[in-house]
């Protein structure tokens, strides 16, 4: 029999005793509101109204004629507000976070567009706010750092490990443990334990099924392909789950190669990770024969992180989906390369995606459709970008 | 099978009325050889069981003390093996009840029934892993079972309706974790223990040993009037901290401190 929350082999609940009944409580709170039609109208009500869903799904002209292979639709998440994904899963949390009374509320952030988009929501709801970030991720991203203060959270740099996202979820979770009874984590993946990974994924499945319905309106048939980046992979996971059905449709993950999957300086999990049990889930990590936690590495703050969600584990594991290691040189090129054709530029992560594209459309034919989920927007990215490039835009 | 030295340690303490003391120590922090004469000394100056931390990457579970030592053991090349080694050399030395404090993951890597296999083979007589809960324990149960070891099981103020099913299945020893959170010394508890052990002493088979926190002699004596035993961790690793490799006799005579206070 398979065991609640669990993904074929993968997921489960991995956590110490102390967070136990607060993972059961969200679990209930979760089976009671996810399918409630009423929690269900307020959770899309906000989207609507607050996140301004849905997404445009746009067609790119000028790459698809460009690539010469297969027409290419992007999902614009980058236009939500704050700029990427993450607002979906944070507007369903915090929902229910005021539904089970909770006063406080603790986020990890890699990139800090999760980080963002829950200091943003608390602001909103008028919620206690804190924020887990690696020091080395603050450097990189100091930007969205000042943001989450502007909108009243406050930032705890965690200076452990590498000073990245595998290192703000450790004390996020430490927090949690002791501050059970008035905390709420808002996990920003599918990620962690059992119930997160699925209701984060039931928080953003909406990129999927949004994508699916306004491509039947334009073109009338299912796209041959959806590609998204993956780090803990809830952005993917919100792309991917509508068309899990759909055998036609292939799935594909681009995930983080770093400066390549044959140096130490990578986060492509599936490329090179082993099964594991880390952050309260059975997956894939990268780790060594010890079972220590790799330090990972991307020039994306968003991927760098050593594990995989755990339904991604099980749709890499059945054939389902695919998974595509992208270099940071590729992903910049890719960044550039949107940037000039399109007139749109990606987030470092989101242009992972838009590099597994570049390299797959090609190959398809010209009546065959691509859909990118463009997952969030580059504006935070550019002082990084431009230091990879050796420009100074300090002065 | 004979029978593991945990119960036959805590069915002695019992007899004798004495209340059972549980040091901690991060293994090849500075050196196996620190460890080892640590041990001995802890076991010469009245400890009663010595649970050996196994260093992991990312201890979720740990504060910054045992954090640093995780930290300073690893980047000196602590491995598993080496520290079953390490058991090995001890048990030659000293027939103390040991047990291992580790993250699952460790075990998982390892290959469970190979680790549960060495645990034997080497003498060590429980392991205690701090992130797996009671849902999950069926990942280690049956070889830890198979082998005699003891997987032993936490309970915290935050269990509340979930002691008596832990409380009742739990072997060897029940660790009482004092106060949600992670481990390190605290000045002030916020728990109400009365009301924390009542469930726990109706439902337990085993001793209870109380943990996390438990700062010196004063504090283990307070503590120790709601249990049968209690676990002592980041005050001794501070010390290591502290002196490195002169840290042995300094923990001896600190596990003396812990030992009067607790009989007095």
């Amino acid at each position: 029999m398979e065991k609640i929350g669990r993904f074929g082999e993968f997921g489960g609940q991995y956590v110490p005793e102390t967070v136990m009944n607060a993972v059961h409580e969200l679990e209930a709170a979760y089976n009671k509101y996810g399918n409630d039609p009423e929690f269900l109208e307020e959770y899309r009500e906000l989207l609507r109204k607050y996140a301004g869903r849905p997404s445009m799904l746009y067609y790119a002209d000028r790459m698809t004629k460009d690539l010469g292979g297969c027409k290419v639709y992007i999902k614009r998440e980058d236009l939500n507000h704050t700029g990427s994904h993450k607002i979906n899963n944070v507007l369903g949390q915090i929902l229910l976070a005021k539904k089970m009374g909770k006063k406080r509320i603790i986020a990890e952030t890699g990139a800090g567009q999760h980080g963002v988009a829950t200091a943003t929501a608390c602001a909103m709801f008028d919620l206690e706010c804190e924020v887990y970030m690696g020091t080395e991720d603050m450097r990189r991203q100091k930007l969205n750092v000042y943001r989450m203060e502007l909108l009243g959270a406050k930032v705890t740099g965690v200076d452990s490990g590498t000073g990245t996202l595998k290192d703000a979820i450790n004390e996020a979770m430490r927090d949690w443990a002791t501050n059970i009874e008035t905390t709420f984590y808002l996990i920003g993946s599918v990620m962690g334990p059992h119930p997160y990974p699925m209701m984060v994924r039931d928080f953003q499945k909406v990129i999927g099924e949004e994508a699916k319905k306004q491509l039947m309106e334009t073109e009338g048939k299912l796209p041959e392909c959806v590609i998204a980046c993956v780090g803990g992979g809830s952005n993917a996971m919100g792309m991917f789950y509508d068309f899990i059905p759909d055998k036609t449709v292939r799935l594909i993950g681009a995930e983080a190669a770093g400066k390549g999957i044959d140096t130490k300086l990578h986060a492509a999990t599936v490329a090179k990770g082993t099964m594991g049990i880390f952050h309260g889930m059975k997956s894939y990590f990268l780790q060594n024969d010890e079972g220590q936690i790799a330090p990972v590495y991307s020039i994306s703050a968003g991927l760098d992180y050593p594990g995989i969600g755990p339904e991604h584990a099980n749709l890499y594991k059945t054939g389902r989906a695919e998974y595509m290691p992208i270099t940071d040189e590729e992903a910049v090129q890719a960044l550039e390369y949107l940037s000039k054709t399109e007139g749109i530029i990606p987030a470092i992560e989101s242009a992972h995606a838009v590099a597994a594209a570049l390299k797959i459309a090609p190959q398809m034919k010209s009546d065959e459709i691509m859909i990118i989920n463009l997952s969030g927007r580059g504006d935070k990215d550019m002082q990084q970008i431009a230091e990879y490039r050796g420009v100074n835009i300090d002065d | 099978m004979t029978e593991n030295r945990i119960d036959k340690k805590l069915k002695e303490c019992s007899e004798n009325n004495r209340k059972a003391l549980i040091t901690f120590i991060t293994s090849g922090d500075n050196g196996y050889e620190t460890t080892e004469k640590a041990v001995l000394e802890m076991v010469k100056n009245g400890a009663d069981l010595i649970e050996l931390g196994v260093p992991f990457s990312d201890p979720i579970a740990e504060g910054p003390v045992i954090q640093s030592a995780s930290e300073r053991s690893l980047k000196s090349g602590t491995t598993l093996v080496g520290i079953f080694d390490m058991v090995r050399r001890l048990r030659e030395k000293t027939d103390m009840p040991l047990l291992l404090m580790m993250y699952l993951n460790t075990i998982y890597r390892f290959g469970t029934e190979r680790f549960f296999g060495l645990c034997q083979e080497c003498g060590i007589d429980g392991v205690i892993v701090p992130d797996m809960p009671y849902e999950e324990k069926d990942e280690i149960q049956s070889y830890a079972d198979k082998y005699g070891i003891h997987n032993i099981s936490l309970v915290t103020p935050a269990s509340e309706n979930r002691i008596q099913m832990i409380a009742e299945e739990a072997t060897g020893f029940l660790y009482c974790v004092s106060t949600n959170g992670v481990t390190g010394v605290r000045n002030e508890y916020s728990t109400d223990f009365d009301a924390f052990f009542k469930p726990i002493k109706k439902y337990a088979k085993v001793p209870c040993a109380v943990g996390f926190g438990i700062s010196g002699p004063e504090s283990a004596k307070k503590m120790s009037r709601y249990c049968d035993g209690v676990i002592v961790g980041s005050a001794i690793v501070r010390i290591v901290e502290q002196y490195g490799t002169n840290s042995p006799e300094k923990i001896g005579e600190f596990v003396k401190q812990l030992r009067n206070g607790l009989d007095k």
